[in-house]
């Protein structure tokens, strides 16, 4: 009960700010009769997105795809990176350079060649959102597998268990709060990532919903598809937090202590 | 048990400056010895336990553990550090395990011993609690315990109730003479703490710094089984007195 009430509590402040928010932009724009393709009403947006929803649908489904093919891809390729980066140091060498190089080009500026080159279609977009999301993959994994306390790699070390053994049951685990971390990052980046593809080429996807919408002067429809797009990476953020507490448990007690 | 000949470290630093970690020391330690080294800071402790268990190799000189040279890591060891390092993601049985599953063994025949370990450590109960519901003290004992467990003749201790508040360090320095009555091993015991040191050896190593080396080794002729109230003996306050004046005297010298 008093829990119940508890949460009530937390949630009723920004509710109520929210609500006054949405009040105070309904009023305004009819109170200033702002035209609705350059600010629509909340009121306006909401019926719009409603008559779209089918629409919506679809084009939701074709960006949560590219999201999640470029998380996954950010997952397994940055992982293994990280630890490749973390074992060897002639790879670190190696490799760091031009993953720093790769985070540094600006993935916008990238996107029209990488289309140009791997064609239209979902998979140059998952591309794009991959290379977006990668790098926190990269340096939460490998900051993670560096932070094992040398004493636990002296004990391993001393009862003669192999370098894969120490991997997988000390250095592994010990990292999964980091990979998680970057991976929070990752899922949310990979949502912009899409939509950044999206803009360069596409004929489906909430990313083509909102440059074709804003282009015919209907507001409503791109701001619907905005506000999907955020609810879609508010519940991918939220479905990744929720893997990690199942797999590590013994974080969430930390945080509540 | 132990036999270290002319054993020296000198390490090289990130920057190539070469650093003395232990000057050439002999020592020999017997079997079932109850060893203490006491010193300041960078008196080489901590590294003359990573040599005696084959994790560093000396740059000079010979270690040989139950008269095998040792070249590597060798099993019947049992390390305890400072920081109880438990796996958190483990409760308390499987990190007492975790020893015996890191040295290839079976770990479904280790369960009653890890189990007779607890007991003995009194921890009975604790078995499925996670270590962040432990005290420092309690994860200390299930780090001890997971050294025990492959029942190794010989524990490096790196300075294990350090960390402790000074209460629950003297609890822990007598249930460590208690285990070790019952359970007889080769101990080598790493400590800043002067009465600590002299409590629970049989022989206390004197150390002093830069470069590390062996100062003084001494013999404490005092009764077993202890218990705090030989702080009052005067032999207690004797020896006690010699290691810090030992330890003393070599700063003097440096200053």
């Amino acid at each position: 009960m008093s829990a119940l009430r508890r949460l009530l509590g937390d949630a009723l402040v920004p509710a109520v700010t929210l609500i006054a928010a949405l009040l105070f932009w309904e009023g305004a724009t009819r109170a200033f009769r702002i035209p609705r393709f350059i600010m629509p009403a909340p009121s306006a947006i909401l019926s719009e997105g409603w008559a779209w929803r089918y629409r919506f649908i679809e084009h939701s489904w074709v960006t949560l795809y590219e999201t999640l093919g470029g998380f996954a891809l950010s997952i397994a390729v940055g992982v293994p990176l990280a630890v490749l980066i973390v074992y060897s140091p002639l790879l670190r060498g190696a490799i760091y350079p031009l993953i720093v190089l790769a985070q540094s080009v600006p993935k916008i500026a990238i996107a029209p060649v990488l289309l140009l080159v791997l064609g239209y279609g979902e998979m140059p977009k998952m591309v794009v959102a991959f290379l977006v999301a990668f790098f926190p993959v990269v340096v939460d994994t490998a900051t993670g597998l560096a932070a094992t306390p040398p004493e636990l790699l002296d004990l391993s070390r001393s009862y003669r268990a192999s370098a894969f053994k120490t991997f997988l049951k000390v250095r592994l685990p010990m990292a999964l709060p980091f990979v998680f971390a970057g991976a929070k990052v990752a899922i949310t980046l990979s949502v912009i990532g899409a939509v950044v593809g999206e803009f360069v080429g596409s004929d489906k996807g909430l990313g083509y919903v909102i440059l074709s919408a804003t282009s015919y002067w209907k507001t409503e429809v791109a701001f619907s598809a905005m506000i999907l797009l955020s609810l879609m990476a508010i519940l991918l953020f939220a479905a990744v937090s929720l893997v990690e507490r199942l797999f590590c448990p013994w974080l969430a007690t930390e945080a509540e202590e | 048990m132990i036999r270290l000949d002319s054993v020296a470290k000198t390490y090289r630093t990130r920057r190539g400056d070469l650093v003395e970690a232990l000057a050439e020391t002999t020592l020999a330690v017997g079997e079932n010895e109850f060893v203490t080294l006491v010193g300041p800071s960078g008196c080489g402790k901590s590294t003359l336990l990573k040599l005696v268990a084959g994790l560093v190799a000396p740059t000079h000189g010979s270690i040989h553990v139950r008269e095998q040279a040792v070249r590597e890591p060798f099993p019947d060891v049992g390390f305890v550090f400072q920081q109880p390092v438990l796996l958190p993601w483990r409760n308390v049985l499987d990190n007492v395990l975790f020893s015996a599953e890191m040295l290839g063994l079976d770990s479904r025949h280790y369960r009653k011993q890890a189990g007779d370990l607890l007991e003995l450590t009194g921890l009975a109960g604790f078995e499925t609690k996670y270590p962040r519901e432990l005290s420092g003290g309690m994860q200390q004992r299930v780090a001890i315990c997971r050294a025990l467990l492959p029942d190794p003749g010989l524990l490096l201790m790196d300075e294990p109730f350090g960390a402790l508040d000074a209460l629950t360090r003297e609890e822990m320095s007598l249930e460590l003479l208690r285990i070790w009555e019952e359970r007889r091993k080769t101990i080598l015991f790493v400590t800043h703490s002067i009465p600590e040191a002299i409590l629970l050896a049989d022989r206390v190593v004197v150390m002093s710094a830069r470069p590390g080396r062996i100062v003084r080794v001494i013999t404490v002729d005092l009764p077993r089984p202890r218990t705090m109230d030989l702080e009052f003996d005067v032999r207690f306050k004797a020896h006690s007195d010699e290691v810090r004046g030992l330890i003393f005297a070599g700063r003097r010298e440096r200053a």
